[in-house]
């Protein structure tokens, strides 16, 4: 048995899409996962990182066998992931589970909640008794907090944050050896935030579970994660230890995501304030993705692509932060840009 | 000292359910001075846009009373033709979601048009040019061709940048903007915030910002409100108020935040969640999840009071004077922040 639980090797997932002009429009692939590569350990948790468009959420189906790969391939505990949905693949769902953003767009609006938790077990294990599965749901909505007297309600009666608590317990029922939560507390208000990331500090601490995190906010992912990787354009730009990326990121791209996020503990900051929108994963720029935004860039960075170069358990695709050596440094700061 | 831009005065809002009325709003006190940002801070259902929309007159259906000064003048008791030259005008309001506030199926010219033939009568090709103008002022590239296009064809970082030359087109002396950037990626929200600073600085407008998030609001505003319930709860300088937060309930939204910075910590979770509006205690609304709670915080609600020795601070807490004096002698020391952006 090997550390690594799940691998992807040049993932990539394109869609084929019409772009207006001629008559049924013109026909273009927007590559929503370009090229990503990277492992899990058992019991890691990889934060994931990047803003809307980039391919976070894609990543997250491709690693579930929601949508098949275009090219690449996703390995869970050494075999690939099937993408069929057949029998197969309901027995690796049954180790690999889901948490969403919106916790009520996720479960059962007719259905009280004792009987969403516990209807992991109807589907995989049906030859439990009926009291022993009541039992085990009872238990895991101790475990997440939820008062005995809850079970019987239904979601439209529980606040945002129990919604989410009835979600963590339903994906834990089965003991899943991977936790895929994509935005699991961006619904939520800052201090039941807090608790639902507790509890599953708490749930991971008592279970062991590995997880790919992912979220637009990077203080959330720096509580949570493990490692972090984070994403532009359907590509890793950059991955290292929490707190070396935020402290010290080497890709302009991070650096700015990391001068923009707004937290109350620094309030003397110099904001680097990128122009221009995220470009459309549709018309990706030449060369590195990132250079029509980027303050640092040079004539290489436009017809380039740059390749992620790792070391030192740090990776960094950027021209100006790899040296002809292979050691990584920090992207300079332009001079060009615009410090508010 | 002039008088504010704008003063609330013991606004209350009712909302009708029926069978009775609920109270979402109970007395709200707050005030604006010409230039100034106002940072408005809370949890989702504290009252924060409501406060706004009452005051504007945007709330149908409810019952609302008190006092909300203009100038001078009370809001409430307008009529509705001088209360829309007011409306959009002196007054201007950005919301969370461009896309839903703009007009589908209008291109952007002419809405913006609109606001321009409203307010300063201007029609024809001087409000074309106005428009472009105002969009060349937002920092729109290519503002003579966006002028054509259609809101779905613009991303939401230029959509929201459609709908603040919309509001600057009034030319309005305070601007209200309600979670203008929770849409938006952090980088396009870099983007927003730093052009509604410099918008700010070149035209002098007071700003009341209405944001969930602790971070953009102490990036930007001069003075916070922080509100609970309904009511608001500790009024401060953004400075002081991050360095050193009164009031439990601030302390422990601020707390509960994970940071970048420093070592990583279990996060300090406020327990419970917020009351339901029909469902207030008859004292603090916090009190049930207060770890400073006392038999005087469940008689009745406290009132916004100035705390000691910290004239332009208020904090509407029972034990504050207990509470106040216990963290000035622990933690004020080595809690005082250097002022950014003073």
């Amino acid at each position: 048995m090997s550390d690594v639980l799940l691998s992807a090797r040049a993932l990539a997932r394109h869609y084929p899409v019409r772009l207006p002009g001629g008559l049924l429009g013109r026909p273009a692939t927007l590559k929503a996962v370009d090229g990503v590569d990277f492992d899990l350990a058992r019991g890691e948790v990889l934060g994931l990182v990047g803003e809307s468009g980039c391919g976070k959420s894609t990543t997250a189906k491709l690693v579930l066998g929601h949508v098949p790969p275009s090219s690449g391939e996703v390995r869970f505990d050494g075999a690939p992931v099937p993408t069929d949905r057949r029998a197969d693949w309901r027995r690796l769902r049954r180790r690999m589970q889901m948490i969403y953003q919106d916790p009520l767009g996720a479960l059962d609006r007719r259905l009280p909640i004792v009987a969403q938790i516990g209807e992991p077990f109807d589907i995989h294990c049906p030859d439990m008794p009926r009291p022993e599965r009541r039992e085990r749901a009872a238990a895991l909505m101790a475990s997440v907090g939820l008062r005995p007297d809850q079970a019987g309600s239904y979601p439209h009666e529980l606040s945002g944050g129990q919604r989410q608590r009835v979600v963590i317990a339903r994906a834990l029922a089965l003991d899943p050896e991977l936790l895929v939560c994509d935005e699991p507390v961006s619904a939520l208000d800052v201090s039941i935030q807090a608790q639902v990331l507790n509890l599953m500090s708490d749930l991971r601490d008592r279970t062991g579970f590995a997880a790919l995190f992912i979220s637009h906010d990077l203080k959330v992912v720096r509580q949570m994660a493990d490692r972090v990787v984070v994403m532009y354009l359907g590509r890793i730009v950059e991955e290292g230890l929490p707190d070396q990326v935020f402290h010290a990121p080497l890709h302009p791209y991070t650096q700015a995501l990391v001068s923009a996020a707004p937290t109350p503990h620094r309030r003397a900051r110099n904001r680097i304030v990128l122009p221009g929108d995220p470009p459309n994963p549709v018309d990706v720029p030449s060369g590195c993705p990132f250079h029509p935004r980027c303050p640092a860039a040079v004539a290489r960075c436009r017809s380039e692509v740059p390749s992620l170069v790792r070391d030192a358990g740090r990776a960094v695709a950027c021209h100006l932060a790899q040296s002809a050596g292979g050691d990584l440094s920090p992207a300079p700061r332009a001079l060009k840009a615009k410090v508010a | 000292m002039t008088t504010p831009l704008m003063q609330l005065r013991g606004l209350t809002v009712d909302f009708d359910t029926g069978p009775r009325f609920v109270r979402a709003l109970h007395g709200i006190d707050m005030e604006i001075r010409r230039g100034e940002t106002l940072g408005v801070v809370g949890e989702s259902g504290c009252g924060k846009s409501i406060t706004w929309l009452a005051a504007l007159g945007l709330l149908g259906g409810a019952r609302v009373s008190g006092q909300v000064l203009f100038d001078g003048d009370d809001l409430l008791g307008m009529g509705p033709r001088a209360l829309s030259k007011v409306r959009g005008g002196r007054v201007a309001l950005i919301f969370q979601d461009p896309a839903s506030a703009l007009n589908p199926v209008q291109r952007v010219g002419r809405q913006i048009g609109e606001a321009l033939a409203l307010h300063r009568g201007l029609r024809g090709d001087a409000a074309r040019t106005e428009a472009r103008r105002l969009l060349d002022r937002v920092g729109m590239s290519n503002a003579a061709q966006r002028l054509n296009e259609y809101p779905h064809e613009l991303s939401g970082g230029m959509n929201q940048r459609v709908m603040i030359a919309m509001a600057l087109a009034g030319e309005p002396d305070l601007l209200i903007a309600d979670e203008p950037t929770t849409a938006l990626d952090a980088t396009i929200q870099a983007q927003i915030l730093d052009l509604l600073g410099n918008l700010q600085r070149e035209t002098g407008m007071a700003l009341a910002l209405i944001s969930h998030d602790l971070g953009v609001i102490a990036d930007m505003a001069d003075r916070v409100a922080v509100m609970y319930a309904g009511r608001v709860i500790e009024e401060a300088p953004a400075a002081d108020l991050f360095a050193t937060p009164g009031h439990p309930y601030t302390r422990g939204l601020l707390a509960a935040l994970p940071d970048l910075d420093g070592p990583r910590a279990r996060l300090a979770a406020i327990p419970g969640s917020v009351p339901a509006p029909n469902g207030l205690p008859p004292g603090c609304a916090f009190a049930r999840r207060c770890a400073h709670v006392d038999g005087v915080c469940e008689t009745a609600p406290p009132t916004l009071r100035v705390l000691p020795d910290a004239p332009a601070r208020h904090v509407a807490c029972a034990r504050m004077d207990a509470l106040w004096c216990g963290q000035n002698s622990v933690a004020a020391a080595p809690q005082t922040r250097e002022r950014a952006n003073a």
